[in-house]
């Protein structure tokens, strides 16, 4: 009795989780998308210096990181294609791989690392120091204006870094063919572009955005989620980005299975 | 001071007061509940136009959820509100906050953002709330800053600022858009005397400067004695007496006169004492 109520509170906590995330969520994408046509204000210089610092900031470590990222899975792509005399195949394993998978994937752990810890760190710390109160009794709103900004920047700016960490890892697979596989800069950018097709581009960015958007809403509900006491802001920026990730892996494999069973033959 | 009333009328939940059309803040048999246990038990007091009421209490009273009732920080299980003559605790999220542009608040810790400079955090209200262009509101954040004695602290970081600064500007940001009402949570805690009389002294200065109807929560009794019209006490969540200052110097009552006094809680000694301190009944105080 006791095993199945742990698993009927567990399951109404995951759900009410869910919900609170879809609220916030529901909250900012009306803060952008509605409330500007209805006469309320959008916080568009608290957008672009969130963008500034989840996307551009974010460049040299997702560059490094996509870089490697591709050399390892040229590495690996040769160690079993060899077998078969097939290392030409190397260029078009890379290229698919970052970009329906491992790019925006990859992208995504670099930004909850940097940007969805640093959301429930920034609203954590608001809420223990009564920030948060204060806002409301100012008659302004947390999600339009902590939330949204955040949303907007993060549903753009993580696909463009996914479109820019897919090219780095390109390079350096790239990188790897001409060390090891008789590849010349040419020859490899020319099998990357016969491999991919737009579908692979799009689906990859797509998801990139899902995970923007995912991230955005973990590392927030965390933040307003914090408890008294500045050793919980610690606690809810780790536990934002444990969940965050566990929800970027669930929404990749959810689109991933939609993409595939959408995908033309 | 008026004679208490038996606890089951004082307490507000058999016999309403009327509202008052001159008060700023009317209270009426409020209860808040946190989960099942309810912190307030029926709550009812006014605070008359251009007054200071303070309310008093020791910890645990429930004088903080009030305050952050009073705020709309926090939903009533039932009872009534009404602020400047208009219902505040059962109206939609967007009423609410049309109402709360006339109110301003001074938080314990100043709660000002602290990725903004003072004159930012001062700007925020009229930026977001008015459509007064960014010269005027420059003008018009020096000139809250002015009021608070914070002349030229405009592009200071609120983490450059000592305490007591920080609650000036708190409170500068509080009066940004010419509030009715202005609520304090513990103004001078964790202040020096000096400081905090300073505080006191601002209160005071706004109180005779703009007519302000303001409400106090603290447990600082100098403070509280020198800058209330009336106060409150609240114990277990219950007023135990609402008195003018001179009153409530006088009063009788065992409860004010234990805070006051500044009398230690009895320790339980027998069995009499241990079932009144789980019944919540009052023992009787040793002197």
């Amino acid at each position: 009795m006791a095993f199945t109520d742990s698993i009927g509170a567990a399951t109404i906590d995951g759900l009410a989780y869910v919900g609170g995330l879809a609220r916030l969520t529901g909250g900012a994408a009306k803060a952008v998308f509605i409330s500007p046509f209805q006469g309320k204000r959008f916080h568009m210089s608290r957008a672009i210096h969130q963008a500034m610092a989840v996307g551009v900031e974010a460049l040299p470590i997702t560059s490094l990181i996509s870089f490697f990222i591709g050399a390892i899975l040229a590495v690996n792509a040769a160690y079993e294609l060899r077998k078969f005399g097939a290392l030409h195949l190397v260029a078009s394993a890379v290229a698919v791989s970052m970009t329906r998978e491992l790019g925006p994937l990859m992208t995504a752990v670099v930004v909850i690392g940097r940007s969805g810890s640093s959301f429930a760190a920034e609203i954590g710390t608001m809420k223990v120091n009564e920030e948060i109160d204060a806002m409301e009794t100012m008659a302004l709103e947390p999600i339009s204006f902590l939330v949204a900004p955040k949303f907007l920047a993060m549903i753009l700016m993580v696909p463009c870094l996914t479109a820019w960490a897919d090219f780095m890892g390109v390079l350096g697979g790239g990188a790897f063919g001409l060390a090891a596989a008789s590849f010349t800069w040419g020859s490899y950018i020319q099998a990357t572009l016969e491999a991919l097709i737009a579908h692979d581009i799009l689906t990859g960015l797509l998801k990139a955005m899902f995970f923007g958007l995912v991230i955005t809403a973990v590392g927030c509900q965390e933040g307003f989620s914090t408890g008294l006491g500045s050793e919980q802001v610690g606690r809810s920026t780790t536990s934002a980005v444990v969940k965050s990730i566990f929800a970027v892996v669930m929404v990749d494999l959810v689109s991933t299975t939609i993409f595939y069973l959408t995908a033309p033959r | 001071m008026s004679p208490l009333p038996p606890k089951k009328d004082y307490i507000g939940a058999m016999t309403p007061m009327p509202v008052k059309a001159s008060c700023a803040i009317s209270v009426r048999n409020l209860r808040v509940k946190y989960g099942e246990r309810e912190i307030l038990h029926g709550v009812n007091f006014d605070v008359p136009a251009g007054e200071t009421m303070v309310i008093l209490g020791g910890s645990g009273s429930g004088k903080s959820t009030l305050l952050r009732t009073l705020v709309g920080l926090e939903r009533p299980s039932s009872g009534e509100i009404y602020i400047m003559g208009k219902e505040f605790a059962n109206i939609s999220e967007d009423e609410r906050d049309e109402l709360r542009k006339g109110i301003g608040m001074s938080f314990q810790s100043g709660a000002l953002f602290g990725s903004m400079t003072v004159g930012e955090n001062v700007a925020l209200p009229l930026q977001e709330h008015t459509d007064l262009d960014p010269s005027t509101i420059e003008i018009m954040v020096r000139l809250k800053l002015d009021q608070v004695g914070l002349s030229g602290f405009e592009n200071y970081m609120p983490a450059q600022l000592s305490g007591g600064m920080k609650k000036r500007a708190a409170i500068a940001r509080a009066l940004s858009m010419d509030p009715q009402v202005l609520f304090f949570d513990e103004p001078s805690a964790g202040l020096d005397p000096i400081i905090a009389a300073g505080i006191d002294e601002l209160i005071l200065k706004l109180k005779r400067a703009f007519k302000m109807s303001i409400v106090v929560v603290t447990h600082e009794l100098a403070s509280a004695f020198l800058i209330a019209d009336r106060m409150i006490v609240l114990d277990k969540g219950v007023i135990v007496a609402d008195a003018t200052t001179e009153e409530m110097k006088n009063s009788t009552q065992p409860r004010v006169r234990q805070f006051l006094d500044r009398v230690p809680e009895p320790e339980v000694t027998g069995e009499i004492d241990y079932l009144q301190m789980l019944t919540g009944d009052i023992p009787p105080i040793r002197q």
